[in-house]
């Protein structure tokens, strides 16, 4: 039964949760569990990918319950990729917590709440049920609610208000829009929704449905004028925990928003607008956010909400092409804001501040550092040939087909912010001669660090980096990749029928 | 041809791991990688010169229509030969010049860098492709502005050129892009063959303001030529390369590029006739309150950049010839002259014009090499420069009506020029040798050698002008659409109205030389315009739009929780609401409601009280205690409704949802009346029109047919197929047992939190 690796990312990461649950009292038989596991969630999303790009979509039932009626389980070529990106993403991230969480951290469960976020992101993509994908983004908030927490600092905890009610706002307005759906549908397997919300004649009523869960889900992928929650908690946490929400967090409410928009709500040109509108003005203001910030990781954080601009720029567009571009933007974005904010732990572990008026003279004492750290800056930036730019030639050529020159705008305006922010960046922080900083009492600086400790900090950040340069360089790959993803998502009919079976067969 | 370009790169990479061999003796070793590269190129001259074009296709994204495609025609070859060729003396130069450099591996790191991007933007065919590299040279040129990271004034230099240049570039992305979409390719050579579709259609306006755009911010056109005089703080070697030589001509060469496949419109020559002409006028009379060398030397490279673009616009044949042979004749002089400043820098450590005199005492052949670069650049006979600026005054004069103006304009320039090159190549070097510099000696041959020979050169062809004649003027002219009869460019024309012209510009020139001195007093003079000058303008709009982004998000993101709540909510209701209103019918069924009984009228009672009590009270416990109480009263509505199940599971969420609230609220400093009476009305009434809008909303919903086959099923099968006899049971545990099962997961997580919140409390001290 190969329809069974489905579900294999879940098992992998519910089984590591659980392992480490049991492993509570031994932080070292739990990171030997998190590190080993998360090769294996990598190997089987390999699998999985491959699977799926071999044979095309992979759809299971869970109970054996039959579409519509229980919980299908799809891994069509977006979700698989999306597995994929989390668990490139995960491991990086598992091996960069194991080198950076404090101890008294990981003694309060971080590793296994670890991997229940995983396990959320990965079921919130293979599920086929919009139901169950609430329960998944139930698992995902609050797993993040507590790695935000986790430690108890004050900052910490005002963030994590922040983060916590606003999330579960989203939620909120998420959970309406389902039961909305369900009233009006009788049904929430998404392709079956597909094909019923095509039936329903009050087409008012289908619009307002679609608007709740744009503003859910956009609350979620920190679009304007939703994105308050992000600028106030991504800087909260330890890097690591960073890492895994700037890659991660704001692209499954991304991942929702494309998946919704073109499975269920098709061809609205309202919403097309209004999701348009919405991307220029998020590329426009996370830019000018970015701008004005001093802490290297608030620039990061305004910078993810900037280029979610991107994605859902693709998604409004709406066309094969654009879809490909918001594709290819969100398999890079994952991989280097995961990294950037690795890098801004790096730089903390190097100089004890992320203040970049304090911060300065890292090019001088570690050159080789600094080459590594260029790449996942300049890849953000998307200085040609590295990972951001591609998908912009798409973006750019699908908004002139509309002669939307404000899009055209926009998108130029938040590259460039971007590459005068990293710019400013390096001339701060790399280039500037360091200032004479007061050395922090039990502060584990990089220097002082174990070898193994150092490969745990630097392995990550490397892996990362070469997956964007890979990006970048082997553009054609991925480009393909993107397209298949397009063409799938613009032709749903392909994701009903590996649901739901040969839809003229139905009654 | 791929090899060639990579060859640079390769090179860089090199030097990441075996930098520390390079740095001492064997730094000279590097210099062959351009010169291989240059004899690489030179062998094309034949093929090249009897018409020919080689270009080579590979592969890269074709699904995005991008290949590295290259093609070497006659502008390419006149591009890679300077390239390489002045690569390879300033690479030779850079050896002794920064002899000892801790960091002189990572430089020669990025000027291979630098030569390979460059080397690919003269070379793609493929505008995408020409894109990539076009923004590699901004950035290796951001690196070596930066080389000298310690000081503030190289790192804002840095950031201020590559954000001109940069966002150039990505206009130059928009142009390449829209012109892809209009003729269906990105290949350059096959856009030609869709010359007219380009010029009828409604977007040549943008296209030529975007490819404007990128070019005159990389050619330092006025009102963007400021980036250039402050990107004088790289090392010597790299203004004599890129700010000089090569880099800055890139958008000189897109224009050229771009000449037969956008050009011969008004817009296109109207447009690069003006701006070439302010900028050459502007910046020659800049070089007059400049005492800095290299500053001097600046702004006459903008200016010579302003004769190539004034040029590139007349349009005509003549005037491409004028262009292609200034190319050559100003790389030759002006890297001379840099390279001479260099030398002097480097040898008495000042480059103030007012306190050099004397030199040739100490550094006769770098005299040598600046006297005859000076020639070339005055366009005395018979040096390459004098050919050069007669075919100039050719192509103004005979211009239609506004000949006699632009002739005059360029005679200008060309005076001030006069004064620039000799203030910069002869004036260090004449009169009497202060005592403080008789310590200077001569630097090691391989700085001295490469000016001279580049000196020489400049003489050699003025004398010679055939060298160039044919291998590389006649192909660029034609690359650029001029294809008619044979050129010929001469030393002597006779006497002609040129020549009076010519002997017009040397006198003055000369007469300004001798008469105007150039001082500090000047500059200071001229400083007083700064604040209207180009540069500062910029400088306030950006600052200005810092401020106004600050106050933009700062005004966003206030740090309120209740505002951002707020603005979420006004932003739904304003959505959901003007929907609703285009499109709701307004009909509601009450018959079909079933009748109220007590118990649900008293939980509603109680449901209400909660939620005034939550709202109303000062204590935040108390509010969250109350909002507990709906929570409950909505679990109560669930068991009315049959379903204990449900009500089981609101009631535990519920009451965990209160204490992870209690325990993140009990950190929180104690209740405040944070907003006033307006405020709270404000609040009071978004709320109620949210709450009514989600009311109406399901009462529409209700409102629709409604025959789920998904509950008849689970009512059928809850029993035969499940084996359950209460259906609900049913769903949570089989139907839909995995909602169930990760809803444990949730409280198990929910719990962890709760245990660390309680536990855990990191400080200062406990960090370990």
């Amino acid at each position: 039964m190969i329809q069974h690796i489905v579900l294999y990312p879940i098992i992998v990461h519910l089984l590591l949760a659980i392992l480490l649950l049991f492993s509570w009292n031994s932080i070292k038989i739990q990171k030997i569990i998190s590190a080993a596991g998360s090769v294996l969630s990598l190997l089987v999303a390999i699998w999985l990918f491959s699977t799926v790009w071999n044979e095309g979509t992979l759809t299971i039932q869970a109970g054996n319950w039959e579409a519509p009626f229980g919980i299908t389980f799809v891994a069509d070529a977006f979700a698989a990729t999306m597995v994929l990106l989390t668990a490139i993403s995960g491991i990086a991230v598992s091996y960069f917590s194991i080198g950076t969480i404090l101890k008294a951290r990981l003694k309060f469960g971080y590793l296994p709440i670890l991997h229940f976020l995983l396990l959320g992101l990965n079921g919130a993509f293979l599920t086929g049920d919009i139901f169950n994908l609430y329960v998944w983004f139930e698992i995902i908030i609050i797993s993040s609610f507590v790695l935000i927490t986790l430690g108890g600092e004050k900052k910490q905890l005002e963030g994590a208000v922040k983060y916590f009610t606003l999330n579960i706002f989203a939620s909120v307005i998420f959970l309406t829009a389902v039961a909305v759906l369900y009233g009006l549908t009788g049904s929430l397997n998404m392709a079956d929704l597909s094909l019923k919300v095509a039936a329903i004649e009050n087409r008012g009523l289908v619009e307002v449905t679609a608007i709740l869960f744009l503003i859910g889900f956009g609350i979620k992928a920190a679009i304007f004028p939703l994105y308050f929650w992000l600028p106030a908690s991504y800087h909260t946490p330890p890097p690591a925990v960073s890492a895994v929400f700037g890659g991660l967090l704001t692209k499954v409410g991304v991942y929702a928003l494309i998946r919704v928009f073109t499975l269920i709500f098709v061809g609205d040109a309202f919403l097309e607008t209004i999701i348009l509108t919405l991307a220029g003005l998020t590329l426009f203001v996370g830019a000018i956010g970015a701008l004005v910030q001093n802490n290297i990781s608030k620039i990061f954080s305004y910078l993810i909400i900037s280029h979610i601009g991107f994605m859902i720029l693709g998604l409004g567009l709406y066309t094969e092409a654009a879809i490909a571009g918001a594709i290819f933007y969100i398999i890079h974005d994952i991989v280097v804001k995961t990294n950037l904010f690795m890098v801004s732990g790096l730089i903390y572990r190097l100089k004890g501040t992320m203040s970049m008026k304090n911060l300065g003279g890292i090019y001088a004492k570690h050159p080789l550092l600094s080459l590594l750290m260029l790449v996942p800056l300049f890849s953000v930036v998307g200085i040609p040939p590295l990972s951001g730019f591609w998908p912009k030639l798409s973006l750019i050529t699908e908004s002139f087909k509309i002669e939307n020159y404000w899009l055209i705008g926009a998108i130029i305006f938040a590259t460039f912010i971007t590459l005068f922010v990293i710019a400013r960046i390096w001339a701060e922080v790399f280039w500037k001669e360091g200032k004479k900083l007061p050395t922090i009492q039990n502060f584990r600086y990089f220097h002082l660090l174990k070898l193994e400790k150092k490969i745990q900090i630097l392995g990550p950040i490397a892996f990362l980096a070469f997956i964007s340069l890979y990006i970048g360089f082997g553009a054609e790959n991925i480009q393909q990749l993107a397209e298949r993803v397009g063409t799938e998502l613009m032709n749903n009919q392909l994701y009903i029928e590996s649901v739901l079976g040969n839809i003229k067969e139905q009654p | 041809m791929l090899t060639a370009i990579l060859t640079g790169f390769i090179f860089s990479l090199l030097l990441v791991v075996a930098g520390k061999y390079i740095k001492g003796k064997a730094a000279i070793l590097s210099a062959l990688v351009p010169l291989g590269l240059f004899i690489y190129f030179l062998q094309f001259t034949r093929q090249i010169s009897s018409g020919e074009i080689i270009t080579k296709t590979y592969e890269w994204v074709p699904s995005l229509g991008v290949n590295l495609g290259f093609t070497l025609d006659g502008i390419s070859l006149i591009f890679t030969l300077m390239i390489t060729g002045i690569g390879f003396l300033v690479f030779a130069y850079t050896a002794t010049y920064l002899k000892g450099h801790e960091y002189l591996d990572r430089f020669y790191g990025y000027l291979g860098i630098f030569m390979a991007a460059m080397l690919g933007v003269v070379l793609s065919d493929n505008i995408i492709s020409l894109f990539i590299f076009w923004e590699l040279t901004s950035i290796s040129s951001f690196f070596l502005i930066g080389f000298n990271n310690k000081e503030k004034a190289s790192r804002k230099s840095a950031v201020l050129a590559l954000s001109i240049t940069g966002i150039g570039g990505l206009l130059l992305l928009a142009g390449a892009l829209i012109l892809g979409n209009i003729t269906g390719t990105y290949s350059i050579s096959e856009m030609l063959l869709s010359k007219d579709l380009i010029a009828e259609s409604s977007h040549y306006i943008i296209i030529v303001i975007l490819i404007f755009g990128a070019a005159f911010t990389k050619s330092a056109q006025f009102p963007f030529h400021f980036w250039l005089p402050g990107a004088m703080k790289a090392p010597t070697p790299v203004s004599t390369y890129l700010h000089s030589a090569t880099m800055v001509k890139a958008g000189v060469y897109l224009l050229m590029r771009f000449t037969p496949s956008l050009g011969n419109t008004e817009l296109w020559n109207t447009t690069l006739i003006t701006v070439g002409a302010i900028t050459m006028v502007y910046a020659a009379i800049h070089t007059l309150f400049r005492t800095d060398l290299k500053g001097i030397l600046a702004y006459s490279t903008i200016a010579a950049l302003g004769i190539l673009v004034f040029l590139i616009g007349l349009g005509t044949r003549e005037a491409f010839v004028a262009a292609c042979v200034f190319i050559l004749v100003h790389a030759l002089y002006k890297a001379t002259l840099f390279l001479v400043t260099g030398i002097i820098d480097h040898e008495t450590g000042t480059r103030d014009v007012t306190r050099l005199s004397g030199l040739r005492k100490v550094l006769l052949p770098v005299a040598i090499a600046g006297f005859l670069a000076a020639i070339s650049n005055a366009g005395i006979p018979p040096s390459f420069g004098f050919i050069g600026k007669d075919l100039i005054y050719e192509a103004t004069l005979h211009f239609g009506n506004t000949g006699v103006l632009l002739t005059a304009l360029a005679i200008i320039t060309n005076i001030l020029l006069l004064y620039a090159g000799f203030l910069a190549g002869i004036k260090p070097f004449t009169g009497k040798l202060p005592q403080s510099f008789e310590k200077a000696h001569m630097p090691g041959f391989l700085m001295w050698i490469p000016p001279l020979i580049l000196a020489i050169l400049g003489i050699t062809i003025g004398v010679f002008p055939s060298i160039v004649q044919d291998s590389l003027i006649q192909p660029a002219v034609t690359a650029m659409g001029q294809n008619g009869s044979e050129i010929q460019i001469k030393l002597w024309h006779g006497f002609n109205l040129i020549l009076g012209l010519s002997a017009i510009t040397i006198g003055v020139g000369l007469l300004i030389y001798f008469l105007f001195k150039p001082s500090l007093k000047l500059e200071k003079g001229i400083a007083k315009f700064d604040k209207i000058a180009p540069k500062s303008i910029v400088e306030s709009i950006g600052y200005g739009f810092g401020q106004g982004s600050k106050k933009v998000t700062g005004l966003i993101q206030n740090g309120y929780l209740r505002y951002y709540v707020s603005v979420i909510i006004l932003f739904l209701v304003l959505l959901t609401g003007y929907t609703l209103l285009q499109n709701t019918k307004y009909v509601i069924d009450y018959d079909s409601f079933s009748e109220l009984t007590v118990y649900e009228v008293l939980t509603l009672l109680v449901m209400a009280v909660g939620i005034l009590y939550t709202v109303f009270t000062r204590s935040r416990l108390a509010a969250v205690a109350a909002m507990g109480v709906v929570g409950l009263a909505i679990s109560l509505i669930f068991v009315y409704y049959s379903a204990p199940d449900l009500a089981m599971t609101q009631f535990s969420i519920d009451t965990l949802t209160v204490i992870l609230f209690v325990l993140v609220l009990y950190r929180l400093p104690k209740y405040l009346k944070l907003s006033d009476r307006k405020a709270r009305i404000k609040d009071g009434i978004l709320s109620v029109v949210f709450g009514s809008l989600i009311t109406v909303l399901a009462l529409e919903v209700l409102g629709e047919p409604q025959g789920s086959q998904i509950t008849d099923f689970y009512a059928e099968n809850a029993y035969v197929l499940a084996k359950g006899k209460n259906v609900v049971n049913v769903i949570l545990v089989d139907f839909r047992g995995i909602d169930t099962f990760m809803e444990i997961a949730v409280l198990t997580i929910a719990a962890i939190g709760v245990f660390s919140l309680l536990k855990l409390r990191l400080t200062k001290k406990n960090r370990k």
